[in-house]
């Protein structure tokens, strides 16, 4: 039985409440497709009776697993491979520039699914500043508790491990426990996970040179979207830089940023030195 | 780009160059080590060569070493693609020569990716 309305708009209003996340009209078949294993594990016979169950019976895990399945995203190892291109050839050298004289970064990956962008980010940093004996720490935060605790394991299959992770970094930073790689503890040990809606106020988070915020606006509207670039401006050193993904942009929704381009990827830095 | 897909399997071969065909490589195929060096011989140098680590006659870890020991080979980008999946296997793939190494089972987006990360690929660029 196809997706009754009344079902959708119970999970779109439950998963805007909980996460900020807008789920238009049309993405009927996203809804359906990922909560087809929750209704298979709950053993209802299909997707809204599954909702349905869950609805009337007020049983907040279940709104949470429905909210992380629909907010979890695929992921590979240097996800389109361009921006860290940028990052380690232009972005990295300026802030070695600029920050040699405390030898210390901080980036945060704000949407890190399941690790794998932000322990890409932590391989370049491992194989260059970390090795000159820099400190580099690194947060990762996502709204889901599920693929936090994968990214804290550190463990992937060999189908993740085949999504973009170059041979060389794989020998270098992954060891194999049975069917698995497991990411080494020397990475492990930059990368702290926790867990963070964006639509709420970061807090204690601290400031950070670098903030890769990628392909999660995309699910906010606009005003949501303005606030989080807004509240990510405060937690961005002035000179620092934010990545969006291939199909975001500040331009239009938050003003107080200016863009930059290194070879195809547009950078945004906080305008005026952050004075604005 | 024309690529050269080493492999003892028939229906790996297919599968592999079917997809490579729909990124726009001509496909050339040999099914041992001994036979791909007798392609190279021959015709002009691929831009790509898949090769599987266990086959007949000359296994890829050996047409690697042999390529990548021909100063007239040098031009053309070596990806390992296996089901030989260990740590040690791959630092030797490498050490070899080697470029790349992709572990089979593998989607179709797992090989363009390596492709991407070779300079195979037009990379998606972020805005």
């Amino acid at each position: 039985m196809p997706l009754t309305t009344q079902a959708f708009d119970w999970v779109c209003s439950l998963v805007r409440k909980e996460s900020a996340i807008v789920l238009e009209k049309g993405k009927e078949y996203l809804v359906e497709s990922r909560l087809v294993p929750l209704a298979r594990a709950a053993g209802a016979p299909d997707v809204s009776a599954f909702i349905e169950g869950v609805r009337v019976g007020h049983d907040r895990r279940k709104h949470m697993d429905i909210v992380e399945a629909l907010t979890t995203n695929e992921t590979s190892w240097f996800r389109d491979g361009a921006p860290f291109t940028a990052f380690s050839t232009s972005v990295l050298p300026e802030l070695k520039q600029s920050r040699s004289t405390t030898r210390s970064l901080r980036v945060w990956s704000a949407a890190c699914s399941t690790g794998q962008e932000v322990y890409s980010i932590a391989m370049l940093l491992k194989d260059s500043v970390v090795a000159e004996g820099w400190r580099a720490e690194l947060l990762a935060t996502d709204i889901s508790s599920e693929v936090l605790e994968k990214g804290r394991k550190g463990c992937y299959s060999q189908l993740e491990m085949n999504r973009g992770l170059p041979a060389n970094l794989l020998v270098r930073h992954f060891s194999r426990q049975g069917p698995q790689w497991q990411v080494n503890d020397d990475l492990r040990r930059m990368v702290t996970f926790q867990q963070m809606n964006l639509a709420m106020p970061f807090r204690g988070v601290g400031q950070f040179d670098v903030v890769f915020l990628r392909n999660v606006l995309i699910y906010f509207d606009v005003a949501t979207k303005r606030d989080i670039l807004t509240r990510v401006r405060q937690v961005l050193r002035p000179d620092g830089y934010l990545f969006l993904g291939g199909a975001e942009t500040t331009l239009g929704v938050d003003d107080g940023w200016e863009r930059t381009l290194i070879g195809r990827v547009s950078v945004h830095r906080p305008k005026n030195g952050g004075r604005s | 780009m024309r690529a050269l897909v080493v492999d003892d399997s028939r229906a790996m071969r297919k599968i592999i160059s079917a997809s490579l065909r729909k990124l726009g490589f001509e496909i050339v195929e040999a099914g041992d080590g001994a036979e791909a060096l007798e392609v190279l011989k021959s015709g002009p140098l691929p831009d790509l060569a898949t090769i599987d680590w266990n086959m007949p006659v000359m296994d890829g870890l050996t047409l690697v070493t042999n390529v990548r020991a021909a100063r007239e080979y040098r031009s053309m980008t070596m990806m390992m693609v296996t089901t030989e999946a260990e740590h040690g296997q791959i630092v030797r793939a490498l050490a070899a020569g080697a470029h790349e190494y992709l572990i089979k089972p593998f989607t179709t987006d797992a090989l363009e990716e390596k492709l991407a990360l070779l300079g195979l690929m037009p990379e998606v660029a972020g805005a």
